[in-house]
Protein backbone atom coordinates (compact mmCIF):
# COMPACT_ATOMS: atom_id res chain seq x y z
CA UNK A 1 0.00 0.00 0.00
CA UNK A 2 1.19 3.49 -0.84
CA UNK A 3 0.26 6.19 1.67
CA UNK A 4 0.58 9.97 1.51
CA UNK A 5 0.83 11.78 4.85
CA UNK A 6 0.68 15.60 5.02
CA UNK A 7 2.69 17.09 7.89
CA UNK A 8 2.63 20.49 9.52
CA UNK A 9 5.02 22.01 11.99
CA UNK A 10 3.41 23.91 14.87
CA UNK A 11 4.70 26.10 17.68
CA UNK A 12 5.32 23.86 20.70
CA UNK A 13 1.78 22.87 21.76
CA UNK A 14 2.86 22.14 25.33
CA UNK A 15 3.72 25.81 25.69
CA UNK A 16 0.76 27.23 23.75
CA UNK A 17 -0.08 29.38 26.78
CA UNK A 18 3.09 31.38 26.05
CA UNK A 19 1.85 32.82 22.75
CA UNK A 20 1.77 36.61 22.72
CA UNK A 21 -0.25 39.19 20.86
CA UNK A 22 1.50 42.37 19.80
CA UNK A 23 -0.53 45.04 18.04
CA UNK A 24 -3.10 42.45 16.98
CA UNK A 25 -0.43 40.13 15.62
CA UNK A 26 0.09 36.69 17.08
CA UNK A 27 3.67 35.93 18.07
CA UNK A 28 5.12 32.53 18.86
CA UNK A 29 8.66 33.82 19.39
CA UNK A 30 10.65 31.58 21.69
CA UNK A 31 8.46 28.55 21.07
CA UNK A 32 10.22 25.63 19.43
CA UNK A 33 8.81 24.18 16.20
CA UNK A 34 7.40 20.68 16.69
CA UNK A 35 5.59 18.36 14.31
CA UNK A 36 1.83 18.60 14.83
CA UNK A 37 1.15 15.66 17.22
CA UNK A 38 -1.78 14.34 15.17
CA UNK A 39 0.44 14.32 12.07
CA UNK A 40 3.05 12.31 13.96
CA UNK A 41 0.27 9.86 14.76
CA UNK A 42 -0.63 9.73 11.07
CA UNK A 43 2.99 8.88 10.18
CA UNK A 44 3.06 6.16 12.85
CA UNK A 45 -0.23 4.78 11.52
CA UNK A 46 1.09 4.80 7.95
CA UNK A 47 4.25 2.95 9.01
CA UNK A 48 2.25 0.33 10.88
CA UNK A 49 0.06 -0.23 7.83
CA UNK A 50 3.07 -0.77 5.54
CA UNK A 51 5.20 -3.19 7.53
CA UNK A 52 5.26 -6.47 9.40
CA UNK A 53 5.35 -5.40 13.06
CA UNK A 54 7.76 -8.23 13.88
CA UNK A 55 10.23 -7.09 11.22
CA UNK A 56 9.64 -3.37 10.69
CA UNK A 57 12.89 -2.77 8.80
CA UNK A 58 11.65 -4.60 5.73
CA UNK A 59 9.29 -2.10 4.12
CA UNK A 60 6.18 -3.65 2.56
CA UNK A 61 4.69 -0.46 1.18
CA UNK A 62 5.57 3.17 0.72
CA UNK A 63 4.99 6.20 2.93
CA UNK A 64 5.40 9.64 1.39
CA UNK A 65 5.40 12.65 3.71
CA UNK A 66 4.62 16.12 2.41
CA UNK A 67 4.72 19.55 3.98
CA UNK A 68 4.05 23.13 2.90
CA UNK A 69 6.63 25.66 3.91
CA UNK A 70 9.97 27.36 3.39
CA UNK A 71 13.27 25.44 3.22
CA UNK A 72 13.60 25.23 7.00
CA UNK A 73 10.46 23.02 7.25
CA UNK A 74 12.53 20.24 5.70
CA UNK A 75 13.61 19.54 9.29
CA UNK A 76 10.08 18.27 9.95
CA UNK A 77 10.24 16.05 6.86
CA UNK A 78 13.69 14.67 7.78
CA UNK A 79 12.31 13.78 11.20
CA UNK A 80 9.56 11.71 9.59
CA UNK A 81 12.06 10.09 7.20
CA UNK A 82 14.19 9.13 10.19
CA UNK A 83 11.29 7.28 11.83
CA UNK A 84 10.76 5.26 8.65
CA UNK A 85 8.95 7.24 5.95
CA UNK A 86 10.33 6.45 2.49
CA UNK A 87 10.34 9.76 0.70
CA UNK A 88 9.44 13.39 1.27
CA UNK A 89 8.09 16.32 -0.70
CA UNK A 90 8.24 19.99 0.31
CA UNK A 91 5.82 22.30 -1.38
CA UNK A 92 7.48 25.68 -1.31
CA UNK A 93 5.20 28.29 0.26
CA UNK A 94 4.91 30.56 3.27
CA UNK A 95 2.08 30.43 5.80
CA UNK A 96 0.57 33.73 4.67
CA UNK A 97 0.15 32.33 1.14
CA UNK A 98 -1.93 29.42 2.40
CA UNK A 99 -5.28 28.47 3.84
CA UNK A 100 -6.76 25.03 4.41
CA UNK A 101 -8.63 25.14 1.12
CA UNK A 102 -5.56 25.96 -0.98
CA UNK A 103 -3.56 23.26 0.81
CA UNK A 104 -6.30 20.75 0.04
CA UNK A 105 -6.39 21.73 -3.63
CA UNK A 106 -2.60 21.41 -3.88
CA UNK A 107 -2.76 18.01 -2.16
CA UNK A 108 -5.40 16.89 -4.64
CA UNK A 109 -3.03 17.72 -7.51
CA UNK A 110 -0.18 15.96 -5.73
CA UNK A 111 -2.31 12.85 -5.16
CA UNK A 112 -3.10 12.75 -8.86
CA UNK A 113 0.65 12.70 -9.56
CA UNK A 114 1.76 10.31 -6.84
CA UNK A 115 -1.30 8.02 -6.93
CA UNK A 116 -1.35 6.81 -3.32
CA UNK A 117 -3.98 4.32 -2.13
CA UNK A 118 -4.58 6.26 1.04
CA UNK A 119 -4.18 9.82 2.31
CA UNK A 120 -3.69 9.77 6.09
CA UNK A 121 -3.96 13.07 7.94
CA UNK A 122 -4.02 14.12 11.56
CA UNK A 123 -7.56 15.15 12.48
CA UNK A 124 -6.44 18.71 13.14
CA UNK A 125 -3.34 20.86 13.51
CA UNK A 126 -3.16 22.03 17.09
CA UNK A 127 -2.27 25.64 16.23
CA UNK A 128 -5.27 26.69 14.10
CA UNK A 129 -7.47 23.78 15.29
CA UNK A 130 -9.43 23.95 12.04
CA UNK A 131 -9.99 20.24 11.47
CA UNK A 132 -10.63 20.51 7.73
CA UNK A 133 -7.83 19.45 5.37
CA UNK A 134 -8.59 15.71 5.29
CA UNK A 135 -12.28 16.29 4.59
CA UNK A 136 -11.52 18.89 1.90
CA UNK A 137 -9.03 16.60 0.16
CA UNK A 138 -11.58 13.76 0.14
CA UNK A 139 -14.20 16.05 -1.31
CA UNK A 140 -11.93 17.46 -4.02
CA UNK A 141 -10.76 13.97 -5.00
CA UNK A 142 -14.22 12.42 -4.82
CA UNK A 143 -12.85 9.81 -2.41
CA UNK A 144 -14.62 8.43 0.66
CA UNK A 145 -13.50 9.76 4.04
CA UNK A 146 -13.29 8.35 7.54
CA UNK A 147 -12.50 11.10 10.04
CA UNK A 148 -11.33 10.88 13.67
CA UNK A 149 -10.10 7.28 13.38
CA UNK A 150 -9.31 5.60 16.70
CA UNK A 151 -8.80 2.18 15.06
CA UNK A 152 -7.98 1.01 11.52
CA UNK A 153 -8.03 -2.56 10.30
CA UNK A 154 -6.74 -3.33 6.82
CA UNK A 155 -8.88 -5.78 4.90
CA UNK A 156 -6.27 -7.15 2.48
CA UNK A 157 -5.26 -3.55 1.63
CA UNK A 158 -8.40 -3.25 -0.49
CA UNK A 159 -10.63 -1.70 2.13
CA UNK A 160 -10.22 -0.40 5.68
CA UNK A 161 -12.48 -0.97 8.65
CA UNK A 162 -12.28 2.28 10.60
CA UNK A 163 -13.54 2.96 14.13
CA UNK A 164 -14.37 6.68 14.25
CA UNK A 165 -14.38 8.42 17.64
CA UNK A 166 -17.56 10.53 17.68
CA UNK A 167 -19.43 12.42 20.40
CA UNK A 168 -21.79 9.56 21.21
CA UNK A 169 -19.40 6.61 20.96
CA UNK A 170 -17.75 4.89 18.00
CA UNK A 171 -18.99 4.66 14.41
CA UNK A 172 -17.53 1.74 12.45
CA UNK A 173 -17.19 2.40 8.72
CA UNK A 174 -15.79 0.36 5.88
CA UNK A 175 -14.10 2.47 3.21
CA UNK A 176 -12.92 1.06 -0.09
CA UNK A 177 -9.52 2.36 -1.16
CA UNK A 178 -8.46 4.83 -2.37
CA UNK A 179 -9.71 6.89 0.57
CA UNK A 180 -8.85 9.64 3.04
CA UNK A 181 -8.60 8.85 6.75
CA UNK A 182 -7.91 11.36 9.53
CA UNK A 183 -6.57 9.99 12.79
CA UNK A 184 -7.45 10.71 16.41
CA UNK A 185 -5.46 10.26 19.61
CA UNK A 186 -6.13 6.60 20.34
CA UNK A 187 -4.78 5.45 16.96
CA UNK A 188 -1.34 4.95 18.55
CA UNK A 189 -2.54 2.49 21.21
CA UNK A 190 -0.77 -0.91 20.95
CA UNK A 191 -3.33 -2.69 18.77
CA UNK A 192 -5.25 0.20 17.16
CA UNK A 193 -3.77 -0.39 13.71
CA UNK A 194 -4.13 -3.88 12.25
CA UNK A 195 -2.07 -4.18 9.11
CA UNK A 196 -2.42 -6.79 6.38
CA UNK A 197 0.98 -8.29 7.21
CA UNK A 198 0.75 -8.47 11.01
CA UNK A 199 -2.78 -7.79 12.24
CA UNK A 200 -2.16 -9.17 15.74
CA UNK A 201 1.11 -7.35 16.39
CA UNK A 202 1.16 -5.29 19.57
CA UNK A 203 3.18 -2.08 19.36
CA UNK A 204 4.50 -0.04 22.26
CA UNK A 205 2.06 2.79 23.12
CA UNK A 206 2.69 5.99 21.16
CA UNK A 207 4.91 6.86 18.23
CA UNK A 208 8.33 5.36 17.49
CA UNK A 209 11.50 7.36 17.92
CA UNK A 210 14.32 7.52 15.41
CA UNK A 211 17.61 5.84 16.28
CA UNK A 212 20.78 7.86 15.63
CA UNK A 213 21.70 5.60 12.70
CA UNK A 214 18.28 6.20 11.17
CA UNK A 215 18.66 9.96 11.55
CA UNK A 216 21.93 9.74 9.62
CA UNK A 217 20.39 7.47 6.98
CA UNK A 218 17.41 9.80 6.57
CA UNK A 219 19.71 12.45 5.14
CA UNK A 220 20.12 10.22 2.09
CA UNK A 221 16.43 9.53 1.55
CA UNK A 222 14.78 11.37 -1.36
CA UNK A 223 13.38 14.80 -0.59
CA UNK A 224 12.09 16.85 -3.48
CA UNK A 225 10.80 20.40 -3.76
CA UNK A 226 7.66 21.25 -5.70
CA UNK A 227 6.45 24.77 -6.49
CA UNK A 228 2.94 25.58 -5.28
CA UNK A 229 2.11 26.99 -8.71
CA UNK A 230 3.01 23.64 -10.33
CA UNK A 231 0.12 22.13 -8.39
CA UNK A 232 -2.56 24.81 -8.34
CA UNK A 233 -1.57 27.06 -11.24
CA UNK A 234 -2.60 30.66 -10.84
CA UNK A 235 -5.60 29.83 -8.65
CA UNK A 236 -3.98 30.90 -5.39
CA UNK A 237 -6.71 33.13 -3.93
CA UNK A 238 -7.43 32.47 -0.27
CA UNK A 239 -10.98 31.87 0.90
CA UNK A 240 -10.44 32.86 4.51
CA UNK A 241 -8.48 35.84 5.77
CA UNK A 242 -7.35 36.46 9.31
CA UNK A 243 -7.40 39.87 10.97
CA UNK A 244 -6.42 40.91 14.46
CA UNK A 245 -5.68 38.48 17.26
CA UNK A 246 -6.33 39.03 20.95
CA UNK A 247 -5.63 37.19 24.17
CA UNK A 248 -8.59 35.56 25.91
CA UNK A 249 -10.01 37.39 28.94
CA UNK A 250 -8.13 36.25 32.05
CA UNK A 251 -10.04 34.31 34.68
CA UNK A 252 -10.15 36.04 38.01
CA UNK A 253 -7.84 34.45 40.55
CA UNK A 254 -9.45 31.71 42.61
CA UNK A 255 -8.92 30.70 46.21
CA UNK A 256 -7.90 27.55 48.02
CA UNK A 257 -10.37 26.19 50.53
CA UNK A 258 -9.21 24.40 53.67
CA UNK A 259 -11.67 21.53 53.66
CA UNK A 260 -14.79 20.02 52.10
CA UNK A 261 -17.36 21.79 54.30
CA UNK A 262 -15.83 25.16 53.37
CA UNK A 263 -15.97 24.20 49.68
CA UNK A 264 -19.66 23.32 49.91
CA UNK A 265 -20.41 26.54 51.81
CA UNK A 266 -18.66 28.64 49.12
CA UNK A 267 -20.42 26.85 46.27
CA UNK A 268 -23.74 27.45 47.96
CA UNK A 269 -23.49 31.01 49.26
CA UNK A 270 -20.77 32.65 47.14
CA UNK A 271 -20.84 30.99 43.70
CA UNK A 272 -24.55 30.11 44.08
CA UNK A 273 -24.23 27.11 41.82
CA UNK A 274 -25.89 24.49 44.00
CA UNK B 1 -28.53 40.64 5.80
CA UNK B 2 -27.62 37.00 5.34
CA UNK B 3 -29.98 34.16 4.61
CA UNK B 4 -28.62 31.24 6.65
CA UNK B 5 -29.20 27.52 6.24
CA UNK B 6 -28.87 25.71 9.56
CA UNK B 7 -28.11 21.99 9.32
CA UNK B 8 -29.86 20.08 12.09
CA UNK B 9 -28.33 16.99 13.65
CA UNK B 10 -30.73 14.06 13.83
CA UNK B 11 -30.22 11.21 16.29
CA UNK B 12 -32.65 8.36 16.94
CA UNK B 13 -35.40 10.30 15.18
CA UNK B 14 -34.96 13.44 17.29
CA UNK B 15 -33.18 16.72 16.68
CA UNK B 16 -30.07 16.91 18.85
CA UNK B 17 -29.95 19.81 21.26
CA UNK B 18 -26.59 20.80 19.74
CA UNK B 19 -28.61 22.10 16.76
CA UNK B 20 -29.96 24.92 18.98
CA UNK B 21 -26.46 26.43 19.09
CA UNK B 22 -26.38 26.77 15.30
CA UNK B 23 -29.86 28.34 15.46
CA UNK B 24 -28.52 30.85 18.01
CA UNK B 25 -25.72 31.66 15.55
CA UNK B 26 -28.22 32.24 12.73
CA UNK B 27 -30.16 34.68 14.91
CA UNK B 28 -26.96 36.55 15.84
CA UNK B 29 -25.85 36.73 12.20
CA UNK B 30 -29.10 38.57 11.51
CA UNK B 31 -31.32 38.25 8.45
CA UNK B 32 -33.40 35.15 7.95
CA UNK B 33 -32.73 31.47 8.37
CA UNK B 34 -34.14 28.07 7.47
CA UNK B 35 -33.31 24.67 8.95
CA UNK B 36 -32.53 21.49 7.00
CA UNK B 37 -33.13 18.12 8.67
CA UNK B 38 -31.78 15.01 6.94
CA UNK B 39 -32.45 11.32 7.37
CA UNK B 40 -35.34 8.98 8.12
CA UNK B 41 -37.79 10.55 10.56
CA UNK B 42 -36.80 14.12 9.67
CA UNK B 43 -40.32 15.16 8.88
CA UNK B 44 -41.61 14.17 12.29
CA UNK B 45 -38.53 15.63 13.97
CA UNK B 46 -39.06 18.92 12.13
CA UNK B 47 -42.06 19.51 14.43
CA UNK B 48 -39.69 19.80 17.40
CA UNK B 49 -38.06 22.88 15.94
CA UNK B 50 -41.02 24.61 14.29
CA UNK B 51 -41.17 27.24 17.05
CA UNK B 52 -37.70 28.76 16.62
CA UNK B 53 -38.52 31.41 14.05
CA UNK B 54 -37.15 29.69 10.95
CA UNK B 55 -38.58 30.89 7.61
CA UNK B 56 -38.88 27.24 6.61
CA UNK B 57 -37.94 23.82 7.80
CA UNK B 58 -36.75 21.59 5.01
CA UNK B 59 -36.96 17.85 5.56
CA UNK B 60 -35.05 15.34 3.45
CA UNK B 61 -36.85 12.35 4.96
CA UNK B 62 -35.08 9.50 3.22
CA UNK B 63 -33.42 6.30 4.45
CA UNK B 64 -30.50 6.94 2.08
CA UNK B 65 -29.44 9.77 4.43
CA UNK B 66 -29.43 7.62 7.57
CA UNK B 67 -26.45 7.75 9.96
CA UNK B 68 -25.24 11.12 8.68
CA UNK B 69 -22.52 9.79 6.36
CA UNK B 70 -20.74 12.74 4.76
CA UNK B 71 -20.71 11.24 1.25
CA UNK B 72 -24.49 10.84 1.42
CA UNK B 73 -25.68 14.02 3.16
CA UNK B 74 -23.26 16.60 1.73
CA UNK B 75 -24.59 16.57 -1.89
CA UNK B 76 -28.15 17.21 -0.67
CA UNK B 77 -27.03 19.98 1.71
CA UNK B 78 -25.06 21.64 -1.09
CA UNK B 79 -27.99 21.37 -3.51
CA UNK B 80 -30.45 22.87 -1.00
CA UNK B 81 -27.99 25.69 -0.23
CA UNK B 82 -27.51 26.44 -3.91
CA UNK B 83 -31.12 26.25 -5.06
CA UNK B 84 -32.38 28.17 -2.01
CA UNK B 85 -29.87 30.99 -2.54
CA UNK B 86 -28.45 30.75 0.98
CA UNK B 87 -25.47 32.95 1.89
CA UNK B 88 -24.32 31.03 4.96
CA UNK B 89 -24.48 27.34 5.84
CA UNK B 90 -24.15 26.76 9.59
CA UNK B 91 -23.59 23.58 11.57
CA UNK B 92 -22.71 23.06 15.22
CA UNK B 93 -19.10 21.94 15.62
CA UNK B 94 -19.99 18.50 16.95
CA UNK B 95 -18.25 15.44 15.52
CA UNK B 96 -21.08 15.34 12.92
CA UNK B 97 -20.66 19.02 12.01
CA UNK B 98 -16.87 18.88 11.81
CA UNK B 99 -17.05 15.81 9.59
CA UNK B 100 -19.40 17.34 7.00
CA UNK B 101 -18.71 21.10 6.99
CA UNK B 102 -15.50 21.11 4.88
CA UNK B 103 -17.15 18.94 2.23
CA UNK B 104 -20.11 21.33 2.02
CA UNK B 105 -17.67 24.21 1.52
CA UNK B 106 -15.78 22.32 -1.20
CA UNK B 107 -18.99 21.49 -3.09
CA UNK B 108 -20.15 25.13 -2.94
CA UNK B 109 -16.75 26.67 -3.69
CA UNK B 110 -17.21 28.39 -0.34
CA UNK B 111 -14.75 29.38 2.36
CA UNK B 112 -15.12 27.68 5.73
CA UNK B 113 -14.75 29.29 9.16
CA UNK B 114 -14.37 26.40 11.61
CA UNK B 115 -15.37 26.24 15.29
CA UNK B 116 -16.27 29.90 15.70
CA UNK B 117 -16.90 31.48 19.09
CA UNK B 118 -18.60 34.68 17.91
CA UNK B 119 -20.01 36.60 14.95
CA UNK B 120 -20.42 40.30 14.18
CA UNK B 121 -21.86 42.09 11.18
CA UNK B 122 -19.38 44.79 10.19
CA UNK B 123 -20.95 46.88 7.46
CA UNK B 124 -22.60 43.93 5.77
CA UNK B 125 -19.60 41.63 6.19
CA UNK B 126 -19.69 38.82 8.73
CA UNK B 127 -16.61 38.80 10.93
CA UNK B 128 -15.98 35.71 13.01
CA UNK B 129 -14.06 35.22 16.20
CA UNK B 130 -12.40 31.86 16.74
CA UNK B 131 -10.04 30.30 19.27
CA UNK B 132 -6.54 29.28 18.15
CA UNK B 133 -3.56 27.75 19.99
CA UNK B 134 -5.76 25.76 22.35
CA UNK B 135 -7.82 28.81 23.23
CA UNK B 136 -4.75 30.80 24.28
CA UNK B 137 -5.58 33.42 21.64
CA UNK B 138 -8.60 34.45 19.63
CA UNK B 139 -8.45 35.43 15.98
CA UNK B 140 -10.91 37.46 13.95
CA UNK B 141 -11.42 36.20 10.44
CA UNK B 142 -13.71 36.57 7.49
CA UNK B 143 -14.57 34.53 4.43
CA UNK B 144 -14.00 36.09 1.02
CA UNK B 145 -16.35 33.91 -1.06
CA UNK B 146 -19.99 34.90 -1.67
CA UNK B 147 -21.23 31.77 0.11
CA UNK B 148 -19.78 30.86 3.51
CA UNK B 149 -19.79 27.76 5.68
CA UNK B 150 -19.33 27.97 9.46
CA UNK B 151 -19.26 25.54 12.33
CA UNK B 152 -20.17 27.03 15.69
CA UNK B 153 -18.79 26.10 19.06
CA UNK B 154 -21.55 24.73 21.28
CA UNK B 155 -19.92 26.03 24.47
CA UNK B 156 -19.87 29.61 23.10
CA UNK B 157 -23.31 29.73 21.44
CA UNK B 158 -25.84 28.79 24.11
CA UNK B 159 -28.86 26.77 23.05
CA UNK B 160 -31.48 29.01 21.38
CA UNK B 161 -34.85 29.18 23.11
CA UNK B 162 -38.08 28.81 21.13
CA UNK B 163 -39.48 32.14 19.96
CA UNK B 164 -42.96 30.95 19.04
CA UNK B 165 -44.66 30.64 15.68
CA UNK B 166 -44.98 27.70 13.36
CA UNK B 167 -42.38 27.40 10.61
CA UNK B 168 -43.79 25.63 7.55
CA UNK B 169 -42.23 22.24 6.80
CA UNK B 170 -41.31 21.43 3.21
CA UNK B 171 -40.04 18.20 1.70
CA UNK B 172 -36.78 18.21 -0.19
CA UNK B 173 -35.50 15.45 -2.42
CA UNK B 174 -32.18 13.64 -2.18
CA UNK B 175 -29.72 15.23 -4.63
CA UNK B 176 -27.83 13.31 -7.29
CA UNK B 177 -25.74 10.66 -5.52
CA UNK B 178 -22.02 11.08 -5.07
CA UNK B 179 -20.06 8.07 -6.48
CA UNK B 180 -17.84 8.20 -3.36
CA UNK B 181 -20.90 7.12 -1.33
CA UNK B 182 -20.71 3.70 -2.95
CA UNK B 183 -17.26 3.22 -1.46
CA UNK B 184 -18.22 3.78 2.17
CA UNK B 185 -20.38 1.44 4.19
CA UNK B 186 -21.86 2.09 7.61
CA UNK B 187 -21.07 -1.02 9.66
CA UNK B 188 -22.26 -0.19 13.17
CA UNK B 189 -22.52 2.39 15.92
CA UNK B 190 -21.16 1.44 19.32
CA UNK B 191 -23.24 3.95 21.22
CA UNK B 192 -22.14 5.08 24.64
CA UNK B 193 -24.83 3.94 27.03
CA UNK B 194 -25.52 6.56 29.61
CA UNK B 195 -28.54 7.92 31.43
CA UNK B 196 -26.61 11.07 32.15
CA UNK B 197 -26.93 14.39 30.33
CA UNK B 198 -24.65 14.94 27.32
CA UNK B 199 -21.37 16.73 28.02
CA UNK B 200 -22.34 19.54 25.65
CA UNK B 201 -25.61 20.20 27.46
CA UNK B 202 -24.96 19.45 31.13
CA UNK B 203 -25.16 22.24 33.71
CA UNK B 204 -22.73 20.37 35.94
CA UNK B 205 -19.77 18.23 34.85
CA UNK B 206 -17.70 15.96 37.07
CA UNK B 207 -14.39 15.17 35.38
CA UNK B 208 -11.69 12.81 36.52
CA UNK B 209 -8.04 12.25 35.73
CA UNK B 210 -5.60 9.38 35.72
CA UNK B 211 -5.19 9.56 39.51
CA UNK B 212 -8.57 7.80 39.88
CA UNK B 213 -7.21 4.64 38.24
CA UNK B 214 -9.66 1.71 38.24
CA UNK B 215 -11.84 3.54 40.76
CA UNK B 216 -12.87 6.16 38.18
CA UNK B 217 -16.57 5.27 38.16
CA UNK B 218 -16.70 4.13 41.77
CA UNK B 219 -15.49 7.52 43.02
CA UNK B 220 -17.16 9.86 40.51
CA UNK B 221 -20.56 8.24 39.93
CA UNK B 222 -22.08 9.06 43.34
CA UNK B 223 -21.14 12.74 42.92
CA UNK B 224 -22.39 12.85 39.30
CA UNK B 225 -25.64 11.09 40.25
CA UNK B 226 -26.30 13.50 43.10
CA UNK B 227 -25.80 16.58 40.92
CA UNK B 228 -27.37 15.15 37.73
CA UNK B 229 -24.00 15.85 36.15
CA UNK B 230 -22.31 14.61 33.01
CA UNK B 231 -19.05 12.76 33.55
CA UNK B 232 -15.92 13.91 31.75
CA UNK B 233 -12.31 12.79 31.74
CA UNK B 234 -8.80 13.97 30.98
CA UNK B 235 -6.91 12.55 28.04
CA UNK B 236 -4.64 10.64 30.41
CA UNK B 237 -7.63 8.87 31.99
CA UNK B 238 -9.02 7.96 28.54
CA UNK B 239 -5.66 6.78 27.17
CA UNK B 240 -5.15 4.60 30.22
CA UNK B 241 -8.56 3.03 29.67
CA UNK B 242 -10.09 4.26 32.95
CA UNK B 243 -12.75 6.18 31.01
CA UNK B 244 -14.15 5.77 27.47
CA UNK B 245 -12.76 8.06 24.77
CA UNK B 246 -16.05 9.92 24.20
CA UNK B 247 -15.81 11.40 27.70
CA UNK B 248 -12.58 13.27 26.93
CA UNK B 249 -12.78 16.99 27.62
CA UNK B 250 -10.12 19.14 25.97
CA UNK B 251 -8.78 20.89 22.91
CA UNK B 252 -9.27 17.81 20.78
CA UNK B 253 -12.12 16.20 22.69
CA UNK B 254 -15.30 17.91 23.87
CA UNK B 255 -15.20 21.63 24.60
CA UNK B 256 -17.58 22.43 27.44
CA UNK B 257 -18.74 25.41 29.48
CA UNK B 258 -21.12 24.24 32.22
CA UNK B 259 -22.20 26.33 35.22
CA UNK B 260 -20.12 24.11 37.49
CA UNK B 261 -17.11 21.99 36.57
CA UNK B 262 -15.32 19.64 38.95
CA UNK B 263 -11.76 18.70 37.95
CA UNK B 264 -10.86 15.76 40.16
CA UNK B 265 -7.34 14.37 40.06
CA UNK B 266 -6.66 16.35 36.88
CA UNK B 267 -3.33 18.16 36.76
CA UNK B 268 -4.49 20.68 34.13
CA UNK B 269 -2.48 20.20 30.94
CA UNK B 270 -2.92 23.00 28.38
CA UNK B 271 -4.96 20.66 26.19
CA UNK B 272 -7.42 19.94 29.01
CA UNK B 273 -7.75 23.58 30.05
CA UNK B 274 -8.63 24.44 26.44
CA UNK B 275 -11.75 22.32 26.77
CA UNK B 276 -13.13 23.61 30.06
CA UNK B 277 -11.82 27.03 31.05
CA UNK B 278 -14.99 28.69 29.76
CA UNK B 279 -16.90 27.04 32.62
CA UNK B 280 -18.62 29.49 34.98
CA UNK B 281 -17.35 28.01 38.23
CA UNK B 282 -14.43 25.59 38.38
CA UNK B 283 -13.61 23.40 41.36
CA UNK B 284 -10.32 21.50 41.48
CA UNK B 285 -9.43 18.71 43.86
CA UNK B 286 -5.85 17.53 43.61
CA UNK B 287 -3.20 16.36 46.04
CA UNK B 288 -0.48 18.37 44.25
CA UNK B 289 -0.77 21.97 45.46
CA UNK B 290 1.27 23.17 42.45
CA UNK B 291 -0.89 21.51 39.79
CA UNK B 292 -1.69 24.00 36.96
CA UNK B 293 -5.41 23.26 37.32
CA UNK B 294 -5.41 25.49 40.43
CA UNK B 295 -4.52 28.49 38.25
CA UNK B 296 -7.93 28.37 36.57
CA UNK B 297 -9.96 26.99 39.50
CA UNK B 298 -12.27 29.32 41.42
CA UNK B 299 -12.12 26.94 44.38
CA UNK B 300 -9.20 24.62 44.92
CA UNK B 301 -8.94 21.88 47.50
CA UNK B 302 -5.56 20.27 48.07
CA UNK B 303 -6.09 16.77 49.32
CA UNK B 304 -6.62 13.09 48.67
CA UNK B 305 -9.50 12.73 46.25
CA UNK B 306 -10.32 9.23 47.52
CA UNK B 307 -11.42 10.71 50.84
CA UNK B 308 -12.42 14.21 49.65
CA UNK B 309 -14.94 13.13 47.00
CA UNK B 310 -16.98 10.81 49.26
CA UNK B 311 -16.93 13.53 51.92
CA UNK B 312 -18.12 16.03 49.31
CA UNK B 313 -21.06 13.75 48.47
CA UNK B 314 -21.98 13.54 52.17
CA UNK B 315 -21.70 17.31 52.71
CA UNK B 316 -23.68 18.12 49.54
CA UNK B 317 -26.49 15.83 50.65
CA UNK B 318 -26.62 17.76 53.95
CA UNK B 319 -26.55 21.13 52.18
CA UNK B 320 -29.21 20.58 49.54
Amino acid sequence: MKILVPLKRVADPDNANKVKVNGGKLETTGLEWKPNPFDEYAVETALRLTENGANPKARLGEVIVVTFGPKETETTLRGALATGADKAIRIDATDDQLDGDLIARALKALVEKEKPDLVLTGKQAVDGDSNQVGQLVASYLGWPQATFAGTIKSEDDKSLLVGREVDGGTINLRVTLPAVVSVDLRIVAPNSVQSKASPAHKYPEGVRFAALMAIMAAKKKPLTEVKLADLVGADTALKITYGAHELPPARKAGIKVANVPELVAKLKSEAKVL
Amino acid sequence: MPNTLVIAELHDGAVRKSTHSAINFARQAGGTFSILVLGPGSKAAAKEIEGFGAAKILAADDAYLANGLAERVVPTIAEVARSGGFDVVAVTASSFGKDIAPGIAAKLGAGYAPDIAGVKDEGGKLVYRRPVYAGNAYASCSVSTPVQVVSVRQSEFSAAEPSGGNSPVEDVAVAAKDPAAERVEFVSLDAAKSERPDLGEARVIVSGGRALKEKFAEVLDPLANLLNAAVGASRAACDAGYAPAELQVGQTGRVVAPRLYFAIGISGAIQHLAGMKGSKTIVAINKDADAPIFQVADYGLVGDLFTAVPELVTELKKAT
